[in-house]
């Protein structure tokens, strides 16, 4: 039967183009119920927006639109230069704000072979580790509530408080902690916080069996929810990039921390976790071990915590320390130097990927000798892994895009940028 | 019938005639009181709940929950009935008005109307009826069409689907609710839910007669049919969850998966009729549930200690009203609704504690597992009462 095709103009977001024949083709008969998932659901984790075609419950198609929280992160990058820029990432991840920082200081030192000292490289892992298990306590926590287990999300979130109380003695700031600058970090550690961070890490493996484990991994239905939902076999995994726990949740034995060592991981024992079956409940089970894995890892920097200073002595890139600033000539022009004109990197451009706690988190970043990069181009993992939203919306219930989405675990601040 | 009012009025005069007369000689006066009680008393009950079920979550949460309005929050309920009453009272224009206003009502009256059904004590109920457990229900059951019918109504795509959800779920459930409460009723060989009472207290199970056994008697809790039909009862749990529409059984609303499902719609007051409808249906499903499996108001004929008390009182006050009658009606309410209150806090632990069902995993459960399992087990129940009677 010969009906009219919908155009353009009639209703954009329910217009798809066929690949082979680039015709419009959707739906011609009206078969199925457009539904509009997001930008604004409790389950989208943000401003995710889905438009779910659907036969009764089950998912014909779908078509994730993404771009809601797009802020122009990486001309911000160009405008703003290095450093000012640090406070930015804090709004990507922002489950992980202190990963993110970490992140962009190596990716912008990595170009011109900055390394920093030893006792920097510690900090920065304890904090990276602290913020994936931060990360992780509140996307499994996000996971739970949207599966309709909304006491683990409370027992989690608590779990990341402590962290956070944690960053605010560190950085001065729970959230948004922009700690670390081109070459180094803010400030060295205060007082004491090494032993409170090494009091929780040992007592965190124990919290997470008894409520988190205890509630949900043998929990009948949780595992019905979540065995054989959200599978991604391992080609696929691979084709579509997927980085972080959604790729080892696969069977993909890939962390850059172990493959590319960074920041002196290959000195650290830990294990990377990896899945059976590629399903939600695979990558579930993944992030709870990473959280163990972190803790062992944050365990041994302590123990060998390095002294010494936490920058690089080169101030053309970082600042000098005040009270030389106040005294000597030469200090005062490098302050006034790098604040008003940013850290002097020369020119040279190279991508730099760390593993954050989504997946692999890459800055391409071109330097041209002046306080700003010529260009700032990331890789989130979010919006890599999104992708594979249509893969995985096919033939699964509506009830079933809540544990494909948590489980996936992607911010949007990250994704859109 | 009616013990408690054990008198007439010949010899009163003034207010307390009055009085009496409305007490003794079951006018139509009788039956206004008793719908003004209990359609005061389910809204402070259902406030308490909410307030319960707050604080419930919150300790097990490890938060405070409300504690500002009133002694640990108590009044919560009623800032949060004044805040209702008085947002502004938005209609959407996509829905279909006159049964859009109606879906709230429909969500509120059928658990009031089945709590008529229900007895409290002895003596302390609103309608006998020989139907008993089938009225109630024939009225619960009404429940559904609030919910698909506000879903349906409020012609938007979120509560359609929880509209459609609530509609096979509670249909589905509904089966397996009435299959599994039958085995009580071939126990007992009536319908009444007084008679289902009485029975719990006969000493079956244990094996004595009544006159063995003394008032504090803790062995007579073996009488309770929840020792009789084990599995029974726990099937018409699983099924009332489900009827309830109660967390991990709570497709319709699925907040995580469809918005707020059915009440997306809806805001103000008719939100809270929703919301109040849902927990008087917990209310009259936990009633229900003690009258059939935890015998009601009896506790080890801890019931009976006013007994004496209450024939000689009636014996030296005849011809006005029985207060130690009175006392002992009390007496049995307070009983009944310990035991309600236990359920109820069952309910708020659940759903602090599970996931959610997915809606395909929900009705597998439902018409695959519950349907065949109460239907044998009605079998069992049916050979067993056969061979204790002797055929």
């Amino acid at each position: 039967m010969a009906t009219a095709r919908p155009s353009l103009e009639d209703n954009p977001l329910e217009i798809s183009f066929d690949k082979s024949s680039g015709a419009l083709q959707r739906d011609p008969d009206g078969e199925y119920m457009t539904l509009n998932m997001g930008p604004s659901h409790p389950s989208t984790h943000g401003v995710l927006q889905i438009v779910l075609d659907l036969d009764g419950e089950r998912i014909v198609d779908s078509r994730p639109e993404i771009g809601y929280l797009h802020r122009g992160m990486e001309k911000i990058a160009e405008t703003y230069g290095y450093n000012k820029f640090i406070p930015y990432t804090d709004r990507m991840d922002y489950l992980a704000p202190i990963s993110n920082n970490i992140a962009v200081a190596l990716g912008i030192e990595a170009v011109n072979g900055i390394v920093t000292p030893p006792r920097c490289q510690a900090i920065r892992v304890i904090c990276a580790e602290l913020g994936r298990i931060s990360a992780h306590l509140l996307g499994l926590g996000a996971f739970a509530m949207d599966i309709g287990a909304l006491t683990v999300f409370l027992y989690t979130f608590r779990e990341r408080e402590y962290i956070y109380d944690l960053m605010e003695k560190l950085t001065g700031a729970r959230f948004t902690v922009s700690y670390t600058r081109v070459g180094g970090v803010a400030r060295d550690l205060p007082d004491g916080w090494a032993d409170a961070v090494l009091r929780y890490v040992r007592k965190l493996p124990k919290t997470l069996e008894e409520d988190v484990e205890l509630m949900l991994t043998t929990n009948r239905i949780w595992v019905d929810r979540l065995r054989g939902v959200g599978v991604i076999p391992k080609d696929v995994a691979l084709s579509y990039g997927l980085t972080g726990p959604c790729l080892r949740g696969s069977g993909v034995e890939w962390d850059l921390r172990k493959e590319r060592p960074y920041l002196g991981y290959e000195n650290y024992e830990f294990d990377v976790p990896v899945g059976e079956h590629g399903d939600a409940y695979d990558r579930y089970l993944l992030r709870i071990e990473e959280m163990k894995q972190s803790t062992r890892i944050i365990e041994q920097a302590i123990a060998k915590l390095p002294d010494g200073p936490i920058a690089v002595e080169d101030h053309k890139v970082v600042l000098p320390e005040k009270t030389k600033v106040l005294t000597s000539m030469e200090e005062l022009i490098h302050q006034f130097m790098v604040v008003t004109e940013g850290p002097a990197l020369p020119p040279g451009e190279r991508y730099f990927g760390v593993e954050n706690p989504k997946g692999e988190l890459g800055f391409y970043v071109k330097t041209d000798g002046t306080g700003r990069p010529a260009r700032l181009r990331m890789r989130a993992p979010s919006f890599v892994n999104l992708a594979i939203i249509p893969y995985l919306f096919k033939d699964v219930l509506v009830s079933d895009t809540v544990a494909i989405l948590g489980s996936l675990d992607f911010v949007m601040g990250e994704c859109d940028r | 019938m009616h013990t408690l009012l054990a008198a007439t009025a010949a010899d009163s005069e003034g207010f307390f005639a009055w009085l009496n007369a409305l007490f003794v000689e079951q006018t139509w006066p009788r039956a206004l009181l008793i719908v003004i009680v209990v359609g005061l008393t389910v809204p402070g009950l259902v406030s308490a709940l909410v307030w319960a079920e707050r604080r419930g979550s919150a300790l097990i949460q490890d938060r405070l929950g409300p504690n500002r309005c009133g002694p640990f929050g108590m009044f919560q309920s009623f800032a949060d009935l004044a805040k209702f009453l008085f947002k502004e009272d938005v209609i959407p224009g996509h829905v279909n008005k006159p049964i859009y206003l109606l879906a709230p009502a429909i969500a509120v009256i059928p658990p009031l109307v089945a709590l008529a059904f229900v007895p409290f004590g002895a003596n302390v109920f609103i309608a006998d009826v020989d139907t008993g457990i089938l009225a109630a229900f024939a009225v619960t059951s009404l429940h559904v069409y609030a919910i698909s019918l506000g879903g349906w109504a409020s012609n938007s795509k979120f509560p359609l689907l929880g509209g459609v959800r609530a509609s096979a779920q509670m249909i589905s459930y509904e089966i397996a609710l009435g299959l599994s409460a039958l085995g009580v009723f071939i126990i007992v060989g009536d319908l009444r839910l007084i008679s289902v009472v009485e029975m719990q207290t006969d000493g079956w199970m244990i094996g004595a007669g009544e006159t063995l056994r003394s008032a504090g008697d803790w062995t007579r809790l073996f009488d309770w049919n929840i020792f009789k039909q084990p599995l029974g009862a726990l099937i018409f749990m699983i099924a009332g969850f489900a009827e309830t529409n109660r967390h991990p059984f709570d497709m319709p609303e699925a907040e995580s998966e469809l918005a707020a499902g059915f009440h997306a719609e809806y805001s103000s007051m008719k939100f809270a009729l929703f919301f109040l409808g849902e927990y008087a249906a917990m209310v009259v499903f936990s009633s229900l549930f003690v009258v059939l499996y935890l015998g009601g108001w009896t506790l080890f004929g801890l019931e009976n200690v006013l007994s004496d008390w209450v024939t000689s009182y009636g014996a030296e006050n005849a011809g006005w009203i029985n207060w130690a009658s009175v006392a002992e009606g009390f007496l049995h309410v307070g009983i009944f609704f310990s035991k309600t209150l236990v359920l109820l806090l069952f309910f708020i632990w659940v759903r602090w504690t599970l996931p959610r069902f997915r809606y395909d995993q929900l009705m597998r459960l439902g018409w695959v597992r519950l349907l065949p399992l109460s239907l044998a087990w009605l079998v069992v129940t049916v050979i067993g009462v056969a061979i204790v009677r002797g055929l």
